[in-house]
């Protein structure tokens, strides 16, 4: 296919608290190509957000990037000038965040959060950004942008909120979307139709995404490759079809089981036994050994990502559900 | 809105009634203002003459009624003491303490949003905890030991600044006399301003830097950073536009309050506004005067929080005056 857009290789950001190291993303590594969607899966704490912030610029202290290359269209951004970032963040990559009710200012105006987000990266008039945000509004579906510009984010419902966000997302026409769970906070009409705006829109301009959720079903009807994410590293890796038809780490397969329209009706709801490890201190080995039905002797080594079969499908385990072939 | 004004009034005149009958009847029981006044040697026919023409030989609630309806219908209620209209004297002293009010403000707010910002954006530097440490003494200082410090430095060892009183003061729109028009007078307003400054300036800056930690860490400032803006935009746009509705109320009623309680600045200073009328009023039981001080600072305090509200309403798009809570 055409070449990727953005590689990530070795990324580990660490939160230096007052109880020691958070290793909240730990050796991560993949790559997006242009126009591809990449999904990124784990539960609450596994990193999968961090990552995103990380590839934003966005971690704040006590956090910081400690090693790895974050390589954007050529450019290492972790490499560049303050500034520097600040001109991609929002014109090359941009975010969209999970809750809609909090992204938007509660005080400003809609025309002027969006107006703003083009005049930080190009020196065009008032009323040229004024027509481009108008398009934008319209490309995200939102009717009569005449009046709801001039509207404060209060008069407007949570799906509307997230619309306004995905329009400012694409506003500079930017290479990359990272998208925090953006229709987690969203009832499942409202998601559905979300979906299919940034589905079709994508596939107009190009624009890759990394969609970061823990709903597996969203993935399944929008991405092209997916990461599972757990305890701060990728554990598998793969296409969309593969790893949700294929998994084979028995985290991967807990979280599939876990989706209660893939169990039988009357029966008790699968789950996976225990909680996420605390981050803080994790011993070595899989971190997955704990809940993990697999697990043996070998799992206290830390296992590395390998590659199976020949469709590009790779895993983090000693012992992965399909044999080796 | 207009109903909204309407509704206020009202309720405002319920506290101005209740105000006026707490402090009248709690200043008649402190001590009968004849006993002060009335020369010690006059005779019994002298001292009734005196009490029936101030008309305290009527009840209470005569007195009261009395009161009010002078108030009400502007036959002005003459001072005990000085015998002329109370409220021409509270008026007559008025702009002394509102100049010295703003001053205070002013440099509260000039300096305050600044320093806290400034904290609030680098809470872990030196010049954050140098501020903070700062704003700890502006807060425990007792006002008139910092008034009398300042003149201790100020006048008596550097001989900078003047110690007392307005100084020459000149017709502000031909009428309202101040200080700050010349430079004599600055030099005379400077230090009372500040001490009056310094327990406000305090409070501004901690306020502010409240405001600004809590607000960096809102979804709406993550966006404003992922989008790219610059800094200053996010901070003097997102941020700064956050953090003045909590800052606009308290800069209201601490107005307020600085207006009723400069009286411990004035009184070391010797500043001639209401605050030193309203100490003198007291010793000399001047029962109309600190009645009707009273009842003017209430109608300030009103109008600022009225003021304050309609504020409100231009800050914070989700707030309506139309609401029925007032």
């Amino acid at each position: 296919m055409s070449e990727a857009i953005l590689i990530v290789a070795g990324l580990r950001t660490h939160f230096y608290t007052r109880a020691g190291v958070v290793k909240a993303v730990d050796d991560v590594s993949f790559s997006v190509e242009r126009g591809q969607v990449l999904g990124l899966v784990g539960e609450s704490g596994s990193g999968k957000s961090m990552t995103g912030h990380s590839l934003m610029g966005l971690i704040d202290p006590p956090g910081r990037i400690v090693a790895g290359t974050i390589t954007l269209d050529g450019r290492d951004l972790p490499a560049l000038s303050a500034e520097e970032q600040r001109q991609l963040r929002g014109n090359r990559i941009a975010m969209i965040f999970q809750d809609p009710m909090m992204t938007l200012n509660p005080l400003l105006r809609i025309d002027v959060q969006m107006i703003e987000a083009i005049l930080a990266h190009d020196d065009v008039s008032r009323a040229t950004a004024r027509a481009r945000v108008r398009e934008a509004l319209v490309k995200v579906g939102i009717a009569s942008p005449d009046e709801r510009l001039t509207a404060y984010p209060h008069q407007f419902s949570g799906g509307m909120r997230q619309r306004v966000a995905i329009a400012i997302a694409l506003l500079n026409n930017p290479d990359l979307i990272v998208c925090d769970q953006p229709t987690t906070a969203l009832d499942v009409t409202v998601q559905g139709q979300i979906l299919y705006q940034m589905q079709k829109l994508t596939r107009e301009t190009g624009t890759a995404l990394i969609w970061i959720t823990h709903d597996l079903s969203v993935i399944a009807g929008l991405a092209d490759r997916v990461c599972v994410m757990y305890a701060g590293r990728i554990v598998e890796e793969g296409s969309c079809e593969d790893v949700l038809a294929r998994p084979m780490h028995p985290y991967t397969q807990g979280l599939l089981d876990s989706v209660p329209a893939n169990n039988e009706r009357g029966t008790r709801l699968k789950q996976i036994p225990g909680m996420t490890p605390s981050l803080l201190g994790l011993p070595p080995g899989c971190p997955f050994r704990e809940r993990c039905a697999y697990t043996t002797r070998e799992c206290e080594q830390t296992p590395q990502m390998r590659a199976i079969g020949g469709s590009g499908q790779a895993v983090r385990c000693f012992h992965p559900l399909i044999p080796l072939y | 809105m207009l109903v909204y004004v309407i509704r206020r009034s009202m309720q405002s005149m319920v506290v101005l009634f209740v105000m006026s009958l707490l402090v009248f009847v709690g200043v008649y029981a402190i001590g009968n203002p004849i006993d002060i006044l009335i020369n010690p040697q006059a005779d019994q026919m002298d001292r009734e003459r005196a009490i029936a023409a101030l008309g305290l030989d009527q009840p209470l609630w005569q007195q009261y009624f009395v009161f009010v309806k002078g108030a009400l219908t502007g036959d002005l209620v003459r001072s005990v003491v000085h015998a002329t209209s109370a409220l021409d004297l509270i008026l007559e002293r008025m702009p002394a303490t509102m100049e010295l009010a703003i001053a205070a403000m002013l440099i509260a707010v000039v300096f305050g949003l600044p320093l806290g910002l400034w904290a609030g954006l680098k809470p872990d530097g030196i010049a954050g905890r140098s501020i903070m440490a700062g704003s700890i003494l502006g807060f425990s200082l007792p006002t008139f030991w910092v008034g009398l410090m300042l003149i201790m430095v100020f006048s008596v060892m550097l001989g900078w600044l003047p110690s007392n009183g307005r100084g020459p003061t000149t017709l502000l729109f031909g009428l309202i006399p101040v200080s700050f028009l010349s430079w004599e007078g600055l030099r005379h307003l400077v230090m009372p301003a500040t001490n009056l400054a310094l327990f406000k300036l305090a409070l501004l800056i901690r306020l502010t830097r409240a405001g600004t930690r809590e607000s960096l860490l809102q979804n709406y400032v993550k966006f404003a950073r992922a989008k790219g803006l610059r800094n200053s935009r996010i901070i003097g746009v997102h941020v700064l536009r956050n953090i003045m509705i909590p800052i606009v109320t308290v800069i209201g009623l601490e107005f307020g309050s600085v207006i009723a309680f400069a009286t411990v600045t004035e009184s070391v200073f010797a500043w001639p506004g209401m605050g030193k009328l309203l100490i003198d009023s007291i010793n000399l039981l001047d029962r109309p005067v600190i009645v009707s001080y009273l009842l003017v600072i209430v109608t300030i305090f009103i109008l600022i929080n009225l003021a304050v509200d309609v504020l409100y309403s231009a800050l914070d798009p989700r707030v309506r005056l139309t609401d029925a809570r007032g």
